[in-house]
C-alpha cells in the first residue's frame, strides 16, 4: 500500500470528506482515481463464439482503480452498469473471472454471455466500447482452490463445467498453469466441459493448446445432446468421489453431478441460478402485503413467486450474494435454498431471489 | 394579514366513496411519477450534489483567507443545506433508490447532521409520514417540547412556547438528534432510560464523527486561523439550523393545517391517508432558486403525498394536485414565507397561553405536570 493509497483511504480523510465521501470528489477529476470504491475501465472486448449462433460470448480485459485488491482464482466480481435502455439506473450483476489471478491494480478478464433477459450481459457483449468505465465490487467467492502451483503435489483436481460455467474454471487452470514450472499444473488435473456446439465453444483455441501440451491437464469436451453421466466420470477418474472437485454450470448439470457424489464432501459447486427446490410438502399460501397480492405456495423461490403474480421486485444477481432484492418478511418461515437454513423470525430481512416459504408467509413486496 | 383560524374541524368532509375516488386519482399520479423517473432525475441529483460538493470546497478553502471569512461561512452554509434538504433528507426517504448507486442509496447515506440516519429515518420516515398530524402519535408536532395545536393541553410549562422555539431554532440538529430520545415521555415515566441506550450510542458515535469534522480537523488544517475556521463552521452550522427550523416549522405548523385524532384514523383507507397527508401539511411559495434550497419542502403537501418520489417533481405536479383540491372542496394550503412564518409565529405565542374556550378534546398534555415542578 502506497503512502498516497494510505491517505486516501485513512478515516480521517472519511471524516473530511463525509457525507460523500473522498471517492465523490476524486471521481470529478479522474474516474480511474479511487479512494476505496472499485471502477474499472474496458481497454479490450474480444468475441469469443464469433461462429456460433448461439447467444454470443465476449472476454472483456478490465484495468480496475488501484483499489482493487486482486483476485483469487475461481472468484467473481459484481460489475454496475448504466445501459442506454434504462438510463440513469444502474444494474449490478455478477460476472466471474476468467484471467488467471490478479494482484492489486493488475488487469483481469470477465467472460460474460449474453443472456436474452441479462440487461447488464447484453450491454457488456453488444453495446459497450474501450473505454468504457464500470463500477465493480471487489472479487468475491469461495469456489476456489486450496493449492499453490508452487510446490508440486499428487493431489488430483477434477473440473466438471458446463456453458460458460467455464469461466472460474479456466481461472484456475490458467493460474496454475502459469504459477506452476515449466509450464506444468504441478499435480493431475482432468478437465470435463459440456459445451452447446464446437462452434459456441469458448476459449477453445486456448484449451486444444492446453490438451496437446505435456502440463499434466487433460481435457474431455463434450458436445451437443451428450449428457453428463456417472458412468463416464467413473472411466475418466475412477475414483472420483475422493477426488477434489469443483463443478460449475447450469442447475440441470450441477443436480446430475450433486447426484453422482451423493454425500461427498469433495464435491464444490457453484451454478448461474440456485436450483428451484420444490419440496414434497408445498403448503400454504404466500401474500405480498405491498402490492396485496396473495396465491398459493409453489414451493418457489419468493422472487418467482411474486414474478409469477405479475410483481417486479427489485432483483440483481438472482443467486443470493448481491443484496439487491432484499426485503422484510413479516411473518411466517422462509428457508434459504442454497443452505437449507430456515428462518422464522418475524420482520427478518431476506434475500427473496433464494429463499422458498415454508408454509404460509407475509413479505412486504 | 387574516385573523388567525382556529384549528380547521377534521371531521371528514368527503364521503368514503369520494375518499376513495380521491385516492385513486392520486395513486394515478403516482403511477404516473414512478414510470416516468429516469435519465433526467439521475442527472438533476447527480448534479445537485456536484454543485454542493463545489460550494463545500470553496467554503473550506476560503477560510485560509481570512478577509474572506463571511464568503467562507456564506458557500459552506449553502453546502450544508443542500445537503440536508435536498440531498440527506430526500435521498434518506429513499427517493433514488431505484438507481442502483450505493452513494445515493437510503440504506448507506448518512447526512452532514449530528443525527444519525439510521435514527432519522425511522422517527421520520416511518414516524411522522405514518402518522402524520395524528395527536397522540405523531411526535413532530411541538418535537415533544412545544405547543403546537390546541389539542395538546395547555400546562404553565408552555408559557415558555417562544423561548423553547427560539432555542430548537438555535440548536435544530441537537434538536433533531435528540427527537429519538423522547426525553419528555422519560419525563412522564412512559419510557425507560434503558430503552435508549442502544439509541444513545449510535448518537454519540454520529457526534463525534460531526464534531472531528467541524471542530477540530478543519480548524487544525488552516494552523494558525484554527478559531475563526471553528467558528466560520458553526456560524455555517447555525445558518443550516436556522433555515432548516424555518422551513420545516412552515411545513405542518401555519394556521388552517388539520390534526387528526387517533379515532379518526382507525382502519383508515388509502384515499383517507392522503386526505390527512394533504390537510396535514403547508406549502410555501418562491422561485425555483428557493424551492432547491429548502429540498422543495416548500412543497411539503406533495412530499406528504408522496414522500419517496424525487422531490424535484413536486413542483411540476403541484397544479394538478391543486385542481383536484378544488374538485374535490378542500383547503390547499399555501403562501409566501413571510405569510406561513408570521402563521407559525403567532401560534407559538398564542399557544404559549391557555385557549379562551376550553378545548373539549381531552388529549394529553405533551409534557407532564412533573417537568415544571
Amino acid at each position: 500500500m502506497t503512502i498516497t493509497e494510505r491517505i486516501l483511504g485513512s478515516r480521517t480523510l472519511a471524516a473530511l470528506a463525509s457525507p460523500h465521501g473522498v471517492d465523490r470528489y476524486l471521481e470529478m477529476v479522474n474516474p480511474m482515481w479511487a479512494a476505496t470504491e472499485v471502477r474499472a475501465r474496458v481497454v479490450d472486448i474480444r468475441r469469443e463464439n464469433p461462429a456460433s449462433d448461439a447467444a454470443a460470448v465476449a472476454t472483456l480485459t478490465l484495468q480496475p482503480t488501484s483499489t482493487w485488491r486482486g483476485h483469487r482464482a475461481g472468484q467473481y466480481v459484481q460489475v454496475g452498469v448504466e445501459t442506454p435502455e434504462r438510463p440513469g439506473r444502474r444494474f449490478t450483476r455478477c460476472f466471474s473471472i476468467s484471467s488467471a489471478e490478479s494482484g492489486p491494480g493488475e488487469r483481469f478478464t470477465i467472460t460474460v454471455r449474453a443472456h436474452d433477459e441479462g440487461q447488464v450481459s447484453k450491454f457488456l457483449v453488444h453495446e459497450a466500447k474501450v473505454g468504457q468505465m464500470l463500477h465493480l465490487s471487489q472479487a468475491d467467492g469461495e469456489f476456489t482452490l486450496h493449492e499453490s502451483a508452487a510446490t508440486p503435489t499428487n493431489n488430483h483436481l477434477l473440473f466438471i463445467t458446463g456453458g460458460s460455467g467455464i469461466t472460474p474454471a479456466m481461472s484456475i487452470v490458467r493460474t496454475l498453469l502459469r504459477d506452476g514450472y515449466d509450464g506444468r499444473a504441478n499435480r493431475k488435473v482432468t478437465f470435463l466441459h459440456f459445451a452447446r456446439s464446437p462452434e459456441d465453444q469458448i476459449f477453445a483455441a486456448e484449451l486444444a493448446e492446453i490438451a496437446a501440451a505435456d502440463n499434466h491437464v487433460d481435457v474431455h469436451l463434450r458436445y451437443g445432446d451428450h449428457r453428463f453421466s456417472e458412468f463416464e466420470l467413473r472411466r475418466l477418474v475412477p475414483d472420483f468421489a475422493s477426488t477434489d472437485t469443483r463443478a460449475c454450470g447450469p442447475a440441470g448439470l450441477i443436480e446430475l453431478v450433486r447426484a453422482a457424489y451423493e454425500d461427498s464432501d469433495r464435491l464444490r459447486v457453484e451454478f448461474f441460478k440456485p436450483p428451484t427446490t420444490v419440496s414434497d410438502d408445498v403448503e400454504g399460501e404466500v401474500s405480498f402485503a405491498a402490492s396485496g397480492r396473495q396465491a398459493a405456495n409453489t414451493g418457489a423461490s419468493l422472487l418467482e413467486q411474486a414474478e409469477a403474480l405479475g410483481l417486479r421486485p427489485e432483483f440483481g444477481c438472482r443467486m443470493g450474494i448481491c443484496f439487491s432484492c432484499v426485503a422484510t418478511k413479516t411473518e411466517g418461515t422462509v428457508r434459504n435454498v442454497l443452505t437449507g437454513e430456515e428462518s422464522s423470525l418475524p420482520d427478518d430481512e431476506i434475500r427473496v431471489c433464494v429463499s422458498a416459504p415454508v408454509g404460509s408467509c407475509t413479505v412486504n413486496l | 394579514m387574516t385573523e388567525p383560524k382556529t384549528r380547521t374541524d377534521s371531521k371528514i368532509q368527503l364521503t368514503p366513496d369520494q375518499l376513495e375516488e380521491f385516492g385513486t386519482e392520486m395513486d394515478a399520479i403516482r403511477q404516473r411519477l414512478v414510470a416516468d423517473l429516469g435519465e433526467q432525475d439521475a442527472a438533476y441529483i447527480r448534479n445537485v450534489v456536484k454543485r454542493q460538493q463545489q460550494f463545500e470546497v470553496a467554503g473550506r478553502a476560503l477560510f485560509y483567507l481570512p478577509p474572506a471569512w463571511p464568503l467562507a461561512v456564506a458557500a459552506l452554509s449553502i453546502s450544508k443545506i443542500l445537503e440536508n434538504m435536498e440531498i440527506g433528507h430526500n435521498v434518506m426517504h429513499g427517493q433514488y433508490d431505484w438507481m442502483g448507486d450505493p452513494k445515493l442509496n437510503s440504506r448507506m447515506y448518512d447526512w452532514d447532521n449530528v443525527c444519525p440516519g439510521e435514527q432519522w429515518k425511522y422517527s421520520h420516515n416511518y414516524l411522522h409520514h405514518t402518522f402524520t398530524n395524528i395527536l397522540g402519535k405523531d411526535r413532530d408536532i411541538g418535537y415533544g417540547v412545544l405547543r403546537m395545536d390546541e389539542g395538546q393541553k395547555w400546562h404553565p410549562y408552555y408559557l415558555g412556547n417562544p423561548v423553547y422555539a427560539f432555542l430548537l431554532m438555535v440548536f435544530f440538529e441537537w434538536g433533531v438528534a435528540m427527537h429519538d430520545l423522547e426525553v419528555e415521555n422519560l419525563v412522564k415515566g412512559t419510557r425507560k432510560l434503558e430503552e435508549n441506550k442502544a439509541l444513545h450510542a449510535g448518537i454519540m458515535r454520529k457526534v463525534r464523527r460531526q464534531a472531528l469534522k467541524d471542530y477540530v480537523l478543519f480548524p487544525a488544517l488552516t494552523g494558525p486561523l484554527f478559531p475563526l475556521t471553528l467558528a466560520g463552521n458553526a456560524a455555517a452550522n447555525l445558518v443550516r439550523n436556522i433555515w432548516a427550523f424555518n422551513i420545516i416549522f412552515c411545513g405542518h405548523f401555519p394556521a388552517g393545517v388539520a390534526t387528526f385524532s387517533e379515532e379518526e384514523c382507525e382502519d383508515e383507507s388509502r384515499g383517507h391517508w392522503y386526505y390527512r397527508q394533504l390537510l396535514g401539511s403547508a406549502n410555501i411559495t418562491g422561485s425555483k432558486l428557493f424551492h432547491l434550497m429548502s429540498g422543495n419542502l416548500s412543497h411539503q403537501i406533495e412530499h406528504h403525498l408522496f414522500p419517496d418520489i424525487p422531490a424535484r417533481r413536486y413542483p411540476e405536479i403541484a397544479g394538478e394536485v391543486r385542481t383536484l383540491c378544488e374538485k374535490y372542496g378542500l383547503d390547499y394550503n399555501t403562501g409566501p414565507l413571510r405569510t406561513q412564518l408570521g402563521s407559525v409565529a403567532r401560534k407559538i405565542f398564542r399557544l404559549a397561553l391557555p385557549s379562551r374556550r376550553t378545548s373539549s378534546t381531552d388529549s394529553a398534555p405533551v409534557v407532564d405536570d412533573s417537568l415544571a415542578a
